[in-house]
């Protein structure tokens, strides 16, 4: 088995990193996450087994830098009325981005991530849990309490 | 940011970070377009189309490392001298070159190479004695297939002895066309 080169795997896994990012620190920071998560995965790449997951490797990575995010933000406690709305090329659900994505910054941590794993990275339960910590059925519950959660707060289509 | 602003930044860290091992762009010539690829210590690989660019990059990412990103920035000068070469204002690439994809007798043919003339010709056999194995003619022309730095190491300008233009990496109406090039400048 062969490693791609890394332009291939930006190409094919950057758009939905993209929006894993968004939904879990904001669009804001999400360039910036982006970026870290690219970048750490650069230089981690030669060593990655081949044959491994890469897309469940760059959403792993991309967890650890939205968390050192997180924190980092915590510490300088900005406080933000709201995110903006960011215009997107990227093709995202719906026509109303910014509304979702404020929707999905109201989430409670573990129910945004748990969303955004789920159902934009497409990772199953186990995976997350193996992520955020905790049990799948956890992970599980609080994906669907953020949907449900969104599904009152948004008024745009959920997928 | 969208995506591709995205990529191309994280391109320009990737090299301040030491971590860019192998810089491609492409560039469309009067002979179509070319992967241009570099190391840290030159350029490593000129490929034309019918090479297949995505193929050339596995290969890459096989022989050298899969750190492999579109950095058009390390590629500059290569991209500036090819131009000026297209444009008869050039009749010698200076960039520093990273021979280690060839090795071995091709790799001596390849430095004989860089000895042939812009606007000249020579034969394979002539090339093989240059080489010190004139009978390794053959194997010259194995080394002119092989050549990963086409145009810049002009493989081109070997052609059979009988006058023929024999083949040639990027197909024999490339070869035709760089070699009018060189006539007419």
């Amino acid at each position: 088995m062969r490693l791609e080169p890394f332009e291939a795997v930006v190409r094919r896994h950057g758009p939905a990193v993209l929006r894993v990012c968004r939904a879990v620190v904001g669009p804001d920071a999400a360039d910036d996450a982006w970026s870290e998560t690219f970048l750490a995965a650069l230089r981690a790449y030669p060593e990655l087994p081949p044959g491994s997951n890469v897309e469940a490797w760059l959403v792993r990575i991309a967890q650890r830098k939205a968390v050192d995010q997180l924190r980092a933000a915590a510490r300088r406690a900005v406080p933000v009325a709201e995110p903006p709305d960011v215009p997107s090329a990227l093709g995202l659900p719906g026509q109303d981005d910014g509304e979702l994505w404020t929707a999905l910054a109201a989430l409670p941590d573990r129910q945004r991530q748990a969303v955004a794993y789920h159902h934009l990275a497409g990772l199953p339960y186990a995976e997350i849990a193996a992520l955020v910590g905790g049990t799948p059925e956890a992970a599980r519950r609080a994906a669907a309490d953020g949907v449900a959660a969104l599904r009152r707060t948004y008024r745009g289509d959920l997928p | 940011m969208t995506l591709d602003a995205l990529t191309a930044r994280l391109a320009v860290e990737a090299e301040d970070a030491g971590l860019l091992d192998v810089a491609f762009t492409t560039v469309d010539t009067p002979v179509g377009p070319l992967l241009l690829a570099a190391t840290t210590e030159g350029l490593v690989r000129v490929a034309y189309a019918n090479e297949d660019h995505d193929a050339v990059l596995q290969t890459l990412a096989d022989r050298i490392s899969p750190r492999v990103l579109r950095a058009p920035a390390r590629l500059d000068a290569a991209l500036r001298q090819l131009d000026e070469y297209f444009a008869g204002r050039r009749t010698a690439f200076d960039l520093p070159l990273d021979l280690r994809l060839s090795a071995g007798f091709r790799r001596d043919v390849l430095t004989h190479l860089r000895e042939v003339a812009y606007g000249t010709t020579a034969s394979y056999a002539a090339l093989a004695a240059a080489a010190g194995s004139p009978r390794a003619v053959r194997a010259v022309g194995t080394a002119c297939a092989t050549n990963p730095l086409p145009v810049v190491v002009p493989c081109h300008r070997v052609v059979r002895s009988d006058g023929a233009l024999g083949n040639y990496v990027g197909g024999v109406v490339a070869k035709r066309a760089l070699l009018d090039l060189e006539a007419a400048a």
